[in-house]
């Protein structure tokens, strides 16, 4: 009895978490995936046609928001890397007792509503706002000059939202390097230049992996950044799939275009990590 | 290592952190404001009537008050359901840990978009009515694998021979559990709980898809962006800030100060 009890034990305690998880994650995709493929409208109801046109047909309509979502998405990344990597570095390396005070400071964002930090940017890229309106009247910039509005501001923006999600995992790595690594090439008269391309940042490379599968799927598919600090011009893909579910209950061709994005995530996160190796990266990951 | 790099990533170091911090410090500023308009965009000059007044608009605290209650509920059932998971996961080896595994990552690493739309698709298959219930449910939904991760965390470092000296006590599995390991698990158990606290009352993009006509705090400023934000919305983001970062020091503390008293035992 006790060791059917025991042999038991790992089930009964993984099983209303898992049951959660199967209901409320795993089922609503497929749900999701059957909803993709129906006709109908809100009023008389959907059904299950097998209607794959709803792919083809919003892909066709939808293609350049897709696009220019992955490419914001990818381009945040990069700018992220370079952004994060010195910092990363520096705290690893000369953070001294101070490490976690710095860590700390960089997750502080993490404290206020993702909404309000955003709103709060908008109010400071104002075209009269604090940042541009002093410049303007000292003739640095000309009168007409807008950040809003324009696809350097949405980039702007998630950059700013996601920049300790960069920071985090390469920190991770460059701590787990061992110092005497890095004597070593010293000694073998590495220069501080050559030893950092050839020992540093090589070992630090599955945090900068880490660091962009925990960005570039964020960043893409996000719909805040476009909305408040976008215009017409840099709609994204998150914007479209937001307005048909919620103000045109247009349920099939959201969800077929919801489907598309992620299945479009997943092929590209899968490529990136079997290129680079996933061990490593899921290592850092976990932590 | 060079000191005039060093220096120079230094001072980069405190370039990022201070941008970082610059729209949090324009948000509780601008709770200070005396705007003349309905636009709190520029300072007007300073006042405290809105520390005195914020909870005057009605719907903005209950927006504040369906937040607190969905991740008051979230924190609670996403850590007893993740504390399972991730004491099930360090402790033993089974057939179905993997998969297990796989959808915690899967749940994980999804964006936000497609869980929250893919939701919304099952409640309007299940013709559910949206509001607290469903937002709740979402929010357990993705908090509960951070807990189990945090939890199983430390499980796997228990030292099992803690376990075989209960048992040779006389201890059953069930009392060792409570007495032995559980107040030695508690202090993950608690980040767990903290953690799912902090990302429902955060959560945006799940929340806007699940909620139908109900609103939380970011809900509520979102709508609200168009016709311009009442500085009471500043003055409760300073508040959730200031509560954030003051647990966060404290907890800190109290632990730093543990660990030294162990080691001064």
């Amino acid at each position: 009895m006790d060791r059917v009890k025991r042999t038991l034990a790992p089930y009964l305690l993984v099983l209303p978490g898992g049951l959660w998880l199967l209901l409320f994650f795993a089922v609503p995709m497929v749900t999701m995936l059957s909803l993709s493929l129906q006709e109908g409208d809100i009023v008389n109801g959907f059904v299950f046609t097998g209607h794959w046109q709803n792919y083809t047909e919003s892909l066709a309509d939808y293609q350049t928001q897709l696009i220019r979502s992955l490419v914001y998405g990818a381009i945040t990344s990069i700018v992220l890397i370079v952004l994060a990597f010195p910092v990363a570095y520096w705290i690893a390396f000369y953070g001294g007792k101070k490490k976690a005070t710095y860590l700390f400071l960089i997750m502080l964002p993490f404290f206020v509503s993702f909404v309000l930090r955003t709103i709060s940017w908008r109010m400071l890229l104002t075209d009269d706002g604090v940042l541009l309106h002093p410049l303007k009247s000292a003739g640095v910039l000309p009168d007409d000059f807008q950040v809003l509005g324009s696809s350097s501001a949405v980039v702007f923006g998630l950059v700013y939202s996601f920049l300790p999600f960069m920071v985090l995992p390469i920190y991770v790595a460059l701590e787990r390097i061992d110092p005497r690594v890095v004597e070593a090439a010293r000694d073998l008269y590495a220069s501080p230049m050559t030893s950092f391309r050839k020992v540093i940042f090589p070992l630090a490379l599955p945090g900068v992996f880490a660091g962009v599968l925990m960005t570039f799927v964020p960043a893409s598919s996000d719909y805040v950044n476009s909305e408040l600090l976008g215009s017409s011009e840099t709609t994204m893909i998150g914007q479209v799939i937001q307005a048909k579910f919620l103000s045109n209950s247009d349920y099939p061709s959201a969800s077929a275009l919801s489907f598309t994005l992620m299945a479009v995530l997943l092929i590209g996160v899968f490529a990136y990590a079997r290129a680079l190796g996933t061990e490593d990266v899921m290592k850092v990951a976990a932590r | 290592m060079n000191g005039r790099g060093g220096r120079l990533l230094h001072v980069y170091t405190w370039v990022l952190i201070a941008w970082l911090i610059l729209p949090i410090s324009v948000m509780i500023l601008f709770g200070f404001n005396n705007p003349s308009g309905r636009y709190n965009q520029t300072w007007q000059g300073f006042t405290l009537k809105w520390y005195r007044d914020v909870f005057a608009l009605e719907a903005l605290t209950d927006a504040l008050i369906t937040s607190l209650l969905v991740a008051v509920l979230t924190a609670l059932i996403a850590g007893a359901l993740g504390t399972g998971i991730g004491y099930a996961l360090g402790r033993w080896q089974f057939r179905g840990a993997g998969a297990l595994n796989l959808l915690m990552f899967a749940a994980i690493s999804s964006p936000e978009l497609v869980m929250g739309s893919s939701l919304l698709s099952l409640f309007v298959s299940m013709g559910a009515s949206l509001g607290t219930v469903t937002i709740t449910i979402a929010h357990v939904m993705f908090s509960v694998s951070f807990v189990a991760i945090v939890v199983r965390a430390r499980v796997v470092t228990l030292d099992r021979s803690l376990e075989e000296a209960a048992a040779d006590l006389g201890a059953t599995g069930w009392t060792t559990f409570w007495k032995v390991i559980f107040p030695i698990i508690l202090p993950a158990v608690m980040s767990g709980v903290m953690l799912a606290f902090a990302l429902s009352i955060d959560d945006f993009v799940i929340t806007n898809f699940t909620a139908g006509t109900t609103e939380t705090f970011p809900l509520w400023i979102w709508g609200a962006t168009r016709v311009g934000l009442p500085p009471q919305v500043n003055v409760m983001g300073t508040m959730i800030f200031a509560a954030g970062v003051l647990f966060a020091v404290v907890s800190n503390v109290r632990s730093r100060s543990k660990r030294k008293a162990a080691v001064a035992a």
